[in-house]
């Protein structure tokens, strides 16, 4: 009897998934060292909305199944509270692996609700247009995409905003825009190569 | 004179405006020098992390970047916002961790002119340089007002004390620095269990179901301890608890009513300045009942201004709510 000669193909990228989620996460993600021991889903606050808890995500990806790690909810349900951080006994960046795999869902379109990924766009856009974030245009899009229903609910807080000057009107822009701009330019297409 | 940069974030002029006059207003007790840096920029919250790495870290990198130009004689950058000095210290502390990331965000930088060398700068929370620098010995020694007999619940939220890369922090899940400030000023601090849980953060945005459920959890316990007023640290705790307090309770058939400082608005009293300097009135749970309490009148009303329509520069905007009610 013969085994026959499977042939794996090292450039698989499911086979190098775990690879290139912490090759793309910021600092040294350590996601290689988690040890499946479950304490950052016993510290979340919000594992009862998720599709898989943290532990469940990291065997997905350790498994190489990307779609299903993708288009999980989980990264878009984690508030970054960082409990699970400082609990975890293999100090695996854990909110930090959830911002990888938010960009990574985005740039595979694989995310099933659209409300998350659209306000960080709206976000953003914002910041890159002017350098200051603009929570009275950013909630109004916002909301009014979305949530058109809250709408109403949302009129007195609202007003009770504006009339307590909490909110501004017109959105302000730096000096430095250009400056902005140009890093952002630039960063960008470094993250192409990256 | 304790000398710092000081990174305001974009919220201390809009829906902080409350933390930031009543910094401002106790500055000089505290004797420290705040130098607003530069022309900085959005630090992106906790949203662009989660669309593009490194123009993410380039954009946070520019502030610490103009920091390290502004030389006026310290090289401690001092946050008031949470999320800000939590994006501060990761760019600055990942950088230093991963040389890719560093090489990577110093050439984005380069096409603005910038640099930034991870390590020159020291980038801190405004309560931690409070109970570090400062200290409370001194704060104690300003007191004019104990706010004897007003309860409060000490909340820090979560990114303060955690991940606490400097590991400044007494704990990361009880730290006691916010209660023992709070003591320090004559308030009877309540043992809030809740005191760094979650406020929802941005779900208020994308999921209210999800953060109305954290905000009723801080909110009932706050309750059940009997606390006057709930102090926050950070804009976007006090905005979530604050103006979504209604909601929530909306939410819920509950009615909780707990007014939501900032802990230098309670500094500010307890250093004897004039309640309508400290932004008293701009919380839309008031707090003037509470205050009463312990014999501080504080406004409740800011002036109504109407808000003129000017033209849209640049993007189309729907209207807001205000506006479209008073069109009618
Ligand atoms: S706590 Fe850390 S080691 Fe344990 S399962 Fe979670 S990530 Fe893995
Ligand atoms: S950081 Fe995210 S995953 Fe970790 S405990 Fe908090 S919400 Fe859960
Ligand atoms: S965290 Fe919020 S307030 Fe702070 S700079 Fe960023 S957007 Fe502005
Ligand atoms: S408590 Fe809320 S606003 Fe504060 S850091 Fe946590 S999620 Fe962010």
């Amino acid at each position: 009897m013969t085994t026959l000669a499977r042939k794996f193909n090292d450039t698989d990228p499911n086979v190098r998934f775990l690879e290139e989620v912490s090759e793309r996460t910021a600092g040294v993600s350590r996601l290689e060292m988690c040890i499946q021991c479950g304490t950052c889903g016993g510290s979340c606050p919000s594992a009862a909305d998720m599709d898989h808890t943290p532990r469940m995500l990291f065997a997905l990806i350790r498994a190489g199944m990307r779609e299903e790690a993708l288009s999980s909810n989980t990264p878009w349900i984690c508030v970054s509270c960082y409990h699970c951080v400082v609990r975890c006994p293999q100090d695996v960046h854990i909110a930090d692996v959830m911002y990888t795999l938010k960009s990574m869902a985005i740039q595979a379109k694989l995310y099933k609700d659209s409300t998350a990924p659209d306000f960080s766009q709206t976000f953003v856009d914002m910041v890159e247009t002017y350098g200051r974030s603009y929570e009275f245009g950013l909630a109004t899009r916002h909301y009014l995409k979305h949530f058109p229903l809250r709408m109403p609910s949302m009129a007195p807080m609202g007003l009770g905003m504006l009339s307590k000057k909490r909110m501004d009107i017109t959105p302000k822009r730096i000096e430095g825009i250009e400056q902005l701009k140009a890093i952002l330019a630039r960063a960008k297409q470094l993250e192409v190569v990256s | 004179m304790n000398k710092y940069l000081f990174y305001p974030g974009c919220s201390m002029d809009t829906s902080a405006r409350a933390y930031n006059e009543s910094l401002m207003a106790i500055r000089d007790v505290l004797e420290i020098d705040l130098a607003e840096i530069n022309d900085w920029n959005c630090c992106g919250a906790t949203e662009y992390l989660g669309i593009n790495l490194i123009p993410a870290y380039a954009l946070i990198a520019r502030n610490l970047a103009l920091a390290t130009k502004q030389a006026n004689g310290t090289r401690t950058v001092v946050a008031s916002c949470s999320a800000c000095y939590l994006n501060l210290a990761k760019a600055d502390h990942y950088m230093g961790e991963r040389e890719a990331l560093n090489v990577h965000v110093n050439d984005a930088l380069a096409a603005g002119g910038l640099s930034y060398k991870p390590g020159s700068l020291e980038i801190r929370h405004l309560l931690d340089v409070i109970i570090n620098d400062i200290g409370l010995d001194f704060v104690r020694s300003k007191v004019v007002k104990p706010l004897k007999g007003l309860r409060v619940a000490p909340y820090l939220g979560c990114m303060v004390p955690r991940p606490d890369y400097k590991k400044r922090w007494s704990d990361h899940e009880h730290p006691n620095e916010l209660d023992r400030l709070l003591k320090a000023l004559g308030a009877e601090v309540i043992d809030f269990p809740l005191k760094t849980h979650c406020c929802g953060g941005h779900m208020t945005q994308i999921s209210p179901s999800t953060a109305f459920e954290l905000i009723r959890r801080l909110l009932q316990s706050a309750d059940q301890y009997r606390a006057d007023v709930m102090v926050t640290v950070c804009p976007m705790c006090q905005m979530n608890l604050d103006a979504y307090q209604r909601e929530t309770n909306q939410h819920f058939h509950t009615n909780y009513q707990i007014p939501i400082l900032f802990f230098t608005q309670l500094m500010g009293v307890a250093f004897g300045k004039e309640p309508k300097e400290l932004g008293f009135g701009r919380e839309l749970v008031k707090a003037n009942q509470a205050m009463s309490r312990i014999g501080v009148e504080t406004p409740t009303e800011e002036p109504k201004v109407q808000p003129r329509r000017k033209k849209p520069t640049g993007l189309p905007m729907p209207t807001m709510p205000g506006e479209a009610v008073e069109e009618e």
